[in-house]
């Protein structure tokens, strides 16, 4: 099964195969929207331990706190539309990885009312610094170990999950929890570059050109483990004429890197982050090639775990209506909040 | 599956929930508030208005952020403990929960940023709009999910094929029999929570002889509140209950700890309701009163719990007790209401010491009468996940006694802790007042072009008399 279904499936106008897979393409959209916005978001706490400062940790707070409940709202969507979309996946992929999950809903409480918390409970806010830091850091080392399970595969009968509850702990699970905590401090660390100036932006900019190696590093890492460990991957990408048709991915990936580096080099505001944006906006889209059209890896493909046209229909309708407006004011914010952001006390 | 694994999965779910909800029945409320104190302001200019409605917009930050965290465990819980019923009902509950996020989580999210960060940096005008759109958007978050909770009560609409609920007619899910009721109660309750929290909050002001001026405001928009929704709340319940007894009368059962359907039911003021003898213990009644309540009739008969096999029946004692803290602190509001409006009506409210004392320790009484009435609603629709569609034993997850175990104990931890400091903050944020430093409003966003600047002058010369600075 392979992209010659897909397109067929596309060709064929029938509702029941094309509806859903326009609907794995708009929660890929949510997923890799998530992991971008709440990316830079959750990084900014991954470098709280670095960067030390009271009033340095005010400003990078100042930077995103204006959109980070905004941020989180696209993983209730992509937890939201996998439920909506398709309910057999998300049946067995939540009691799959039930442990990282809860634990990283629990660091996201931490870390999310730890942006009102830190600036009532001043001057003794050292608890709610501790809990921003370890929060944001968790919460992306459990949303790597999330992933990397499900690109491994998880135990399916009878349309249930039948793992154990520690299945997930296994060494590639853990690596990509690393790997997740890198880039996360990576676009952060760019972000800063970008919404900052004086010391908070020197640093950041130090530290972006020592997370940008380690992300690329990592990626290799990943690319080449699961091909080695799992043949249909290497089979989707180093057959022909596959390879010639996606060999633009790695391509542009490093392209982006090297943007990402030459804004770095030339001290340049805005090119890091985009670049940043790429790396991970393309790695992203590796992984989808790795795995269509399958939603939970070998065990169920996107036509498979599809809820009723009906039901899927319902939704689609209006995502398509609701979406582009939720982007145009989502983007309009930013930009209201656009420009750096000075030392100087909260709003609070 | 196990069936220890579905009783600790419903005591994790029945946490975060109960949680979860205290904190939207404030919002829901406080939101409406303060955008009618922002947009009272634009018309009248006052000052007192913009510094309570700053004042206000600090506590509604930090209960937003605590509903938002808990909310998000939600809207994954359901797929961590319930997988079977995400497989059964999906269909139907999945797109009014979608809704929930497009129309709802991502307006108020989104324009909540503007809301706390945009005093100094849009025009007022925009200010109020966003304060407005949050409001918007926190309602139409409780018309999806109580949309899909009265599903889950009363379901219509759908067929089933396969042992899987499918969607036929949307309007008819969305719209089903419980939902106008609940909807109402729901929402009525919200306000009263809010009002109850703000006129308590007036009284502890004028009992310690601080602001007063705000302090009376807020002691008149609350009790006004109170005294015209506590007798609404009444008659919706009322209303609730009737419709109950049509959809769910095995729930009214409990309620009434009403045994025996063939004769009429008798109000049962106090009673251990004993399951194992099928009667009611220390029972203190008056005869008849419960069947004219729902009949319109003393004689008037409705079904028992002996109607129901004892698999079907809910849990009694929970439900039977939930109902009457319900109801009692309802009767309580009422009374405080007509008492309040009474004294203003006699001008002597703001002098009234005995009534403005205890009136400081009213906040709790909405937040404990919402919590009971789900362990009503809820606990009545047992053995029912999905009431004639799915039980709750069926709908557990494949995960295993320890795994749930261990997340139950960190959610009581964590929970515990960012529950009591998040109260704390509120209380200290409280004891600073509106005119204290409630909200400095500085160089925090980023730096501003140069129009929006004088905007901003404009503003903080509107509202002059606000004191700023720490
Ligand atoms: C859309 C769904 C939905 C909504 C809006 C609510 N519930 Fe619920 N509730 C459930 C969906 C649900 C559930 C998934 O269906 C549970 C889990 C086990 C069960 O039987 O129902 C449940 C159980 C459950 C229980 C345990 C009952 C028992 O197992 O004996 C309590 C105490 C509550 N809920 C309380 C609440 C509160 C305080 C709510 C306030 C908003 C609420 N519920 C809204
Ligand atoms: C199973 C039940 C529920 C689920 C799964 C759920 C889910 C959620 C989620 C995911 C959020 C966070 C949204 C964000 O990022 O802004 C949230 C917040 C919210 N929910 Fe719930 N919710 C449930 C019950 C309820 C009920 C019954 C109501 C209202 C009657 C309600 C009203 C709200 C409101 C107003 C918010 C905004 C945050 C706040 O005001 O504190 N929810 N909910
Ligand atoms: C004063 C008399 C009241 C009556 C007669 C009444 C009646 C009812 C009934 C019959 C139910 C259960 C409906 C069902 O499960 O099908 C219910 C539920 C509920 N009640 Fe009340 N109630 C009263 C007061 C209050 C007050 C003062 C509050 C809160 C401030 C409140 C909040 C709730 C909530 C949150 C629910 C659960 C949601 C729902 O099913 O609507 N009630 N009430």
């Amino acid at each position: 099964m392979g992209f010659d279904t897909t397109i067929a499936a596309l060709q064929s106008g029938d509702i029941a195969l094309w509806l859903p897979l326009a609907w794995a393409a708009l929660l890929g959209t949510a997923v890799a929207l998530y992991v971008i916005l709440d990316g830079f978001d959750l990084g900014l706490g991954i470098l709280f331990p670095v960067m030390p400062a009271e009033d340095d940790r005010d400003v990078m707070m100042n930077t995103v706190a204006p959109f980070w409940d905004g941020n989180e709202t696209w993983l209730v969507l992509g937890g939201g539309g996998l439920f909506v979309a398709f309910p057999k996946a998300y049946a067995i992929i939540m009691p799959a990885v039930y442990l990282p999950l809860i634990i990283m809903l629990l660091a996201l409480v931490f870390r999310g009312v730890a942006f009102e918390f830190r600036w009532v409970s001043k001057p003794q806010h050292w608890f709610w610094d501790l809990a921003f830091a370890w929060g944001s850091i968790t919460a992306a080392f459990m949303q790597g170990v999330i992933l990397g399970t499900l690109l491994q595969g998880v135990r399916v009968t009878d349309g249930a999950f039948s793992g154990g509850a520690l299945d997930w702990l296994t060494p590639f699970a853990l690596f990509c929890g690393l790997a997740i905590v890198a880039g996360y401090a990576l676009l952060a660390a760019t972000w800063l570059v970008m919404k900052t100036e004086g010391e908070i932006r020197i640093a950041a900019r130090g530290y972006a050109l020592m997370l940008l190696p380690l992300v690329l590093l990592a990626m290799a890492v990943v690319s080449l483990w699961t091909p080695l460990t799992i043949p249909r991957i290497a089979e989707r990408w180093f057959t022909m004429p596959n390879l010639l048709y996606l060999s633009p991915v790695p391509i542009a990936l490093l392209g982006s890197a090297f943007v990402c580096a030459r804004g770095l080099r030339g001290r340049t505001d805005i090119a890091p982050f985009v670049g940043a944006l790429g790396i991970f906006l393309l790695g992203f889209l590796g992984l989808v090639i790795s795995n269509a059209p399958y939603l939970v890896p070998t065990a169920l493909t996107v036509w498979e775990a599809a809820a009723p046209v009906k039901s899927q229909w319902f939704m689609f309708v209006g995502t398509i209506v609701l979406l582009p407006i939720i982007l145009g004011y989502t983007v309009f914010i930013y930009y209201t909040f656009r420009g750096k952001v000075r030392h100087g006390a909260g709003y609070h | 599956m196990d069936i220890d694994v579905t009783l600790l999965a419903r005591a994790q779910f029945a946490f975060t929930i109960a949680f979860h909800i205290i904190f939207p029945s404030f919002t829901i409320g406080l939101a409406a508030f303060i955008a009618t104190l922002l947009v009272r302001w634009r018309f009248t200019g006052e000052p007192h208005i913009h510094r309570l409605a700053r004042f206000w917009t600090k506590i509604f930050a930090v209960s937003f952020a605590m509903g938002v965290v808990s909310g998000i465990v939600l809207s994954y819980q359901i797929g961590t403990n319930w997988s079977r019923f995400s497989v059964v009902v999906g269909p139907v509950l999945g797109p009014l929960l979608g809704y929930e996020v497009l129309t709802a989580f991502f307006l108020e999210a989104t324009f909540l940023g503007v809301m706390l960060f945009g005093w100094n940096r849009v025009s007022p005008t925009f200010h109020v709009a966003a304060a407005v759109l949050v409001a918007i958007g926190t309602s139409m978050s409780a018309f999806w999910i109580l949309a899909a909770n009265s599903w889950m009560q009363t379901p219509a609409g759908h067929i089933i094929r396969n042992g899987i609920a499918e969607p036929a007619d949307w309007w008819a899910i969305i719209f089903n029999p419980s939902f106008p009721y609940r909807f109402a109660h729901m929402f009525t309750a919200c306000y009263l929570t809010t009002s109850l929290v703000v006129m308590a909050v007036g009284a502890r002001y004028l009992i310690a002889g601080r602001f007063e001026r705000e302090a009376h405001t807020m002691l008149r928009m609350g009790l006004g509140m109170v005294a015209l929704l506590a007798p609404l709340q009444l008659v919706i319940g009322d209303a609730h209950g009737l419709n109950t007894l049509e959809y769910q009368p095995a729930k009214v059962a409990a309620m009434e700890a009403h045994w025996d359907g063939s004769k009429p039911g008798d109000l049962v003021l106090f009673a251990i309701p004993n399951s194992v003898t099928e009667r009611n213990d220390y029972a203190i009644t008056i005869p008849g009163l419960a069947s004219f309540v729902l009949t319109h009739d003393f004689n008037g008969k409705f079904k028992g719990l002996k109607d129901f096999k004892k698999e079907d029946r809910p849990p009694i004692l929970p439900v039977f007790f939930a109902f009457r803290i319900m109801v009692g602190l309802g009767l309580l509001m009422i009374g405080v209401g007509l008492v309040g409006a009474y004294l203003w009506a006699r001008g002597q409210l703001l002098k009234a010491r005995w009534y403005l004392y205890p009136a400081q320790f009213l906040w709790p009484t909405g937040f404990i009468a919402i919590l009971a009435g789900w362990w009503v609603t809820e606990t009545g629709r047992q053995p029912w996940i999905a009431t004639g569609i799915l039980r709750t034993a069926d709908a557990i997850s494949p995960v295993s006694f320890g795994a749930v175990l261990t997340t139950l104990v960190l959610f009581v931890i964590v929970y515990g802790i960012v529950f009591s400091m998040g109260l704390l903050y509120i209380n200290r944020l409280i004891e600073h007042g509106p005119s204290g430093s409630a909200i400095h409003v500085d160089e925090a966003v980023p730096s501003r072009p140069l129009a929006a600047a004088t905007e901003a002058a404009r503003d903080a010369g509107r509202a002059s008399k606000t004191p700023k600075g720490k």
